[in-house]
């Protein structure tokens, strides 16, 4: 473990509304990816998923430093940061139905949920293979001065491929403005950090490139801010690309086929001591920002937004076949 | 019309192109200092600066990949990657990426790009630096696969690939860049995915696209003077693929050749005789037959690497064989 822990909820400097926002947005996550688990049991969701659980402070509090123009462009494990970025539980749930009124319209699946509009470009599936679409985004940023910040969030398994070693090295040289934050959950798939990294500390990795980096407590939404909002405020500023490591750790399995034969549950009950959602709720409690009634209402709000995407989705026509060779080209 | 190089022809269509819009940019391997490997950017750094023309390591993941993000971003991108062979490092960012966005996001997004690699052998320079690898990348849907054989083909083909929304491999070849031609000045654009008739003829159709359709219209001549008179069709895109004047010109001549420098199994003139015999098979008097690149790695020694490549010869003695079975 290690990384940066933030101050206490009343030094944080946020308002109550925002506070209780960043729990809100974490329950939804939580909740979305255990219906969508469910949904995966009953044969309503197929191909691969992904889910979030036990990591969701390291989107909420990292998105929440973004401004509406700036992008996110993240990996396979995508639900909780279209969550964080504001896309549409509905649309989310119709897209893992396979629905028309998909993200994608029903083309892209749970890794690849995708929303322009709200600067949410993709859900990829190679590993590290958006890195060097990140570098991309920045240099476009520059070039066209739309003062920018692309935030680029892969897993740890990422962090060993060329991808990731040429995208920081042009990223440093074209002094693009990307945030580039590594989801340190300690595995990739099954393999274990320490047997796929010669260096167990990530953020070093960034170190040789001059990037600027750092290593975040990943379970602490605020931590998770904090660092984040100084990230941006590098890139913004036009100091080029920053490093973040966040130390979290996934509940569930790599996917929905996924045993988990290579982690102890001993190790996992340890890290549920740290689940980030109950952490920030004894915190909220204790400054007083969270009561009783206060929570009832948001696991109540939640579980109807999460009741209302499923119902979506189940309404939802699939793709008419016509569908099938649309989306090919832009220019045919 | 002025005279000129094959070189000249893509230097200018990039000059024009980004004169005209100022999302187009230039980066990839030498392309500031060095001028290009080819020579094809030279000076454009100097003329359009550096935040237009820059270089790129050589990290072909990366100038794909960048390219792609830069075109998602709102620019439009001209990569270069040098040769078709490096392509290969850059493979997954061009299949997996730049073909996919459109689709894969539901049509939010496309991404209009260009990357320019050269192909082809005869330069001597072995077997991982001579490839012709365009039937791979023109396997993808999603893609464009571009393949000029003339300078005119080469301006007009690559300012409308700069001006498509879609991605674009541009493949030039290695010992076309000092061929000269007739090339319209300023504004001419060669559409995408339109083959083109080079020669006429009525007796058999020659199918062939970048260098070899020099070859093949060599061998035209050299025919020709033997009473046979082939036709000429470049294809000059394979994907997308111009049947239409394919099937026109065998529904005339009524025979066909296929010429490509790329390996034979699973090839261009596969796809191409495929598509005659499911459109076409009551106009022809004749089996197909195909030219093809020997099917091994190309070699060093000039006179191995000349016979793995197709020339006039080959073409010529394959037309006579055809001949020869169906009589004139």
């Amino acid at each position: 473990m290690g990384g940066k822990t933030a101050a206490k909820v009343g030094q944080s400097g946020l308002d109550k509304k925002t506070l209780l926002n960043f729990l809100h947005q974490m329950l939804l996550i939580r909740k979305f990816e255990d219906k969508a688990g469910e949904l995966y049991a009953r044969g309503k969701i197929a191909g691969f998923l992904h889910l979030y659980n036990g990591e969701e402070a390291v989107a909420v509090g990292a998105i929440s430093a973004l401004e509406p123009h700036d992008l996110v462009i993240t990996h396979y494990r995508d639900h909780g940061h279209a969550i964080a970025r504001g896309l549409d539980a509905k649309r989310l749930m119709a897209e893992l139905f396979g629905k028309a009124t998909g993200v994608a319209k029903g083309h892209g699946g749970s890794m690849h949920f995708f929303d322009a509009s709200l600067g949410f470009y993709g859900g990829w599936a190679i590993v590290g293979g958006h890195l060097p679409l990140a570098v991309g985004l920045g240099l476009a940023s520059n070039t066209l001065r739309k003062n920018q910040v692309i935030l680029c969030i892969f897993g740890d398994g990422g962090t060993n491929i060329g991808y990731f070693y040429e995208s920081l090295n042009v990223a440093k040289l074209w002094n693009v403005p990307v945030v580039f934050l590594c989801e340190n959950n300690l595995y990739g798939m099954g393999t274990a950090l320490h047997r796929a990294s010669a260096i167990r500390e990530v953020y070093r990795k960034a170190a040789v490139f001059d990037i600027p980096a750092e290593r975040v407590d990943g379970m602490d939404v605020l931590a998770m801010r904090e660092a984040t909002v100084k990230a941006v405020a590098h890139a913004r500023g036009g100091g080029g690309p920053y490093f973040l490591e966040a130390m979290t750790y996934r509940f569930r399995g790599h996917s929905m086929a996924d045993p988990i034969l290579y982690r102890d549950k001993s190790e996992v009950e340890e890290w549920k001591q740290r689940d980030p959602i109950i952490l920030f709720q004894q915190r909220l409690r204790e400054e007083g920002v969270l009561t009783p009634q206060d929570l009832e209402q948001m696991e109540r709000e939640t579980d109807e937004l999460v009741a209302d995407a499923v119902k979506f989705a189940e309404e939802s026509p699939e793709p008419p076949l016509s569908d099938l060779h649309e989306d090919i080209y832009a220019n045919p | 019309m002025p005279m000129i190089t094959y070189r000249e022809a893509l230097h200018h269509a990039l000059r024009e192109e980004m004169t005209r819009d100022e999302r187009v940019l230039i980066f990839g391997e030498d392309v500031v200092a060095y001028g290009g490997a080819y020579g094809v950017t030279s000076g454009l750094a100097k003329d359009y600066g550096e935040k237009r023309v820059f270089d790129a390591p050589i990290a072909e993941g990366v100038i794909a990949g960048a390219a792609v993000g830069a075109a998602m971003g709102g620019l439009r991108p001209v990569a270069e990657l040098m040769t078709i062979n490096f392509a290969l490092l850059a493979a997954d960012q061009i299949i997996n990426h730049a073909a996919k966005v459109m689709h894969m996001f539901g049509g939010q997004m496309s991404v209009p790009l260009v990357i320019r690699a050269v192909g082809g052998g005869g330069a001597q320079l072995a077997s991982t630096h001579s490839q012709s690898l365009e039937p791979m990348f023109a396997h993808v849907p999603g893609l464009k696969v571009v393949t000029p054989a003339t300078p005119a083909d080469g301006k007009g083909l690559l300012k409308s690939a700069i001006r498509d929304d879609d991605p674009v491999l541009f493949i030039e070849h290695a010992l076309l860049y000092r061929v000269r031609g007739e090339v319209p000045e300023g504004e001419h654009l060669v559409p995408l995915g339109k083959a083109a008739v080079k020669r006429e003829g009525k007796d058999i159709t020659l199918v062939a696209y970048s260098r070899m359709t020099l070859v093949a219209l060599q061998a035209a001549d050299l025919l020709s003077q033997e009473g046979i008179e082939a036709e000429v069709v470049d294809l000059r895109s394979l994907r997308p693929l111009d049947t239409e004047t394919v099937l026109a010109s065998v529904r005339k001549t009524h025979r066909a050749l296929t010429v490509e420098e790329a390996w034979r199994t699973y090839g261009i003139g596969a796809e191409i005789a495929s598509r005659i015999q499911e459109e076409a098979f009551d106009d022809l008097d004749a089996p197909i037959r195909r030219i093809s690149g020997v099917e091994v790695p190309l070699p060093y020694a000039k006179n191995l690497e000349q016979a793995a490549i197709p020339d006039a010869q080959r073409v010529m003695k394959a037309v006579k064989e055809i001949f020869a079975r169906t009589g004139g």
